[in-house]
């Protein structure tokens, strides 16, 4: 029993589920489809819109349209492929054949690293690429890879989803339910975030920027707000929430009964 | 080969297993019976390092499971839960826990005929009937040749034809040196398989005896004397070591004494006898006597006012 054969096992339990395939499909589709539909809608009512609504369409937001709503389909990949094992009790025959318990949870993170980084890197080009051509006819809409940030803002686009799985992960393995596990992850990225507008303002913005999603969104926004971090120290601050729900994750697999 | 040492589990409040040691030894079958709930399954995910003891240990052979380097190798096992992801199929199930350990995919397919799922193997594992998955999770339990075998109630949800199999499976892999440890609440299926026993009740330790010793413990113990006088015999038998019971007319079962004593007492009192038998006990009989003689332990423990006195303070 080795780190690269719990690794191999991992990746052949991935593959051989249709619920991941369908998650990471879904990833897929929601990531290329949404810049498309986004920049068609843009491009026809394009002379019918306002200066104001005109000035608030950034190329680049709707080539990256599909990754808020894609993070969500790998989020869930992540919190079922630990949660799947404890609904089914396949855990204790991988904890039996992997007693050791940590390289099984190092294996799950590999394999959602990687899948998740490896589709959405073509992913967002794709998008990226797709609704600029059929912007193509408007000017002011065309932005190049070349531009300063954009090439870091599709990248950190790929990269905050992979993030957004790790952390799913992590929570699926504190949780152990599928149910409880995805509820929290919607809990900090979805409902938590909105609810910061109770707050008087000046504590909102003092606060909202360190929330986990709001750091990582610098990684794939062209300019940072007045209240923003910057991408890199978004990105290194939602990094640094995936390392701290793993560790936690790894003490309690290593502690708790299976 | 399986050591516990004064093993002892706790659920909260609850004690599943009370600080019990056994040894299963290699080469034999080793039956571990007990009623249901009687700690049996904990002791089986203790061994295989599920769950950690609260105190005390298990080794299997020598080590900590965990510590093994190759541990599917060392110990095979089934539990009672089902362990298998209910969207994979059986094939790629066994493959993913194959490849743990470097398990070639032929030994996989090996498995899947020895077993008889060839035909459902790409199936996925949640449509397997019961005796499918336990044809699946033996298949597990058997792929890393491994040279201990621990199997938690095998012959649940097998038909006729499945229990015979893993009775045979069972003496082969015993046969070939092996330590084969299997667990069941019935003593009749143990009888037929096993070699030795292990009884557990409460979490206690009741027995550990061969089969041989149990089934000669258990039989002989009554006599049935059928007589013409059974009245009169009955007044003649009984004493402070004797009870005797009466369930029909003419026939009395005397506890206590041998049937060659029952008969010399017949003769020197001219009492005709119309059959004299030795009652051989049912192995089940003798099982539950076992298991209710640790529960009234239980209760006169209790009841000892030492503790109470103990508890109070």
């Amino acid at each position: 029993m080795t780190q690269a054969r719990v690794a191999v096992s991992e990746w052949t339990k991935f593959t051989s589920l249709r619920s991941s395939l369908w998650s990471l499909g879904v990833g897929l589709l929601l990531t290329i489809a949404l810049p498309v539909v986004f920049a068609a809608v843009t491009g026809s009512h394009w002379s019918h819109m306002s200066a104001s609504d005109r000035a608030g369409r950034h190329p680049l937001d709707i080539a990256l349209a599909g990754v808020n709503v894609a993070q969500l389909a790998i989020a869930v990949l992540g919190v079922l492929l630990i949660t799947g094992e404890y609904s089914t009790g396949m855990i204790r025959s991988t904890l039996i054949a992997v007693p050791k318990r940590l390289p099984v949870l190092w294996a799950k993170l590999g394999v959602i690293a990687v899948v998740s980084f490896v589709v959405m890197v073509p992913a967002v080009l794709i998008g990226f690429f797709a609704s600029q051509a059929i912007l193509s006819q408007h000017q002011i809409l065309q932005i190049s890879l070349s531009t300063p940030g954009v090439a870091r803002a599709l990248l950190g686009g790929a990269l905050y989803v992979t993030l957004v799985a790790i952390f799913a992960l992590g929570i699926g393995a504190i949780v152990r339910s599928t149910a409880g596990g995805i509820a929290a992850f919607a809990g900090i990225f979805f409902v938590i975030p909105p609810l910061m507008n109770i707050l008087p303002a000046n504590w909102n913005d003092a606060i909202s920027k360190y929330l986990p999603s709001e750091a990582g969104r610098q990684l794939f926004s062209l300019h940072q707000g007045a209240h923003s971090l910057s991408p890199l120290w978004g990105g290194l601050l939602l990094f640094g929430y995936c390392a701290l729900v793993v560790g936690a994750a790894a003490v309690l697999l290593v502690r708790r009964d299976a | 080969m399986i050591t516990a040492d004064v093993l002892t589990k706790d659920y909260g409040e609850k004690r599943a297993v009370d600080g019990i040691s056994f040894a299963v030894r290699p080469g034999i079958v080793t039956g571990f019976l007990g009623p249901n709930g009687s700690g049996k399954s904990t002791t089986m995910r203790l061994i295989v390092g599920l769950d950690a003891p609260t105190a005390g240990e298990v080794l299997v052979n020598g080590k900590h499971y965990r510590d093994h380097p190759a541990p599917l190798h060392e110990v095979g096992a089934l539990l009672e839960a089902r362990s298998v992801h209910t969207g994979r199929s059986a094939s790629k199930h066994l493959l993913a826990l194959a490849q743990t350990h470097g398990i070639s995919r032929r030994r996989v397919d090996e498995l899947v005929d020895l077993v008889g799922l060839h035909d459902v193997g790409r199936k996925r594992a949640g449509q397997f009937s019961l005796g499918m998955g336990q044809r699946l999770g033996i298949a597990a339990a058997l792929l890393g040749d491994p040279a201990t075998v621990m199997l938690d109630e095998p012959a649940n949800g097998l038909d006729p034809e499945g229990v015979h199999w893993i009775r045979n499976l069972l003496k082969q892999l015993a046969a070939e040196g092996r330590t084969v440890f299997v667990s069941s609440h019935l003593m009749s299926e143990m009888a037929l398989t096993a070699d030795h026993l292990i009884v557990i009740g409460r979490g206690r330790l009741i027995a550990d005896l061969s089969v041989e010793e149990f089934v000669r413990n258990a039989s002989g113990s009554r006599v049935r004397a059928v007589s013409p006088e059974a009245t009169r015999l009955r007044e003649l038998v009984l004493g402070p070591q004797v009870s005797v019971a009466s369930s029909e007319l003419n026939v009395i079962e005397v506890e206590g004494l041998s049937a060659q004593r029952i008969g010399e007492i017949a003769a020197s009192n001219r009492i005709v006898l119309h059959e004299l038998t030795p009652i051989q006990a049912s192995l089940e009989e003798a099982f539950m006597e076992l298991t209710r003689d640790e529960v009234e332990y239980k209760t006169v423990e209790s009841a000892d006012p030492a503790e109470n006195v103990e508890l109070a303070a």
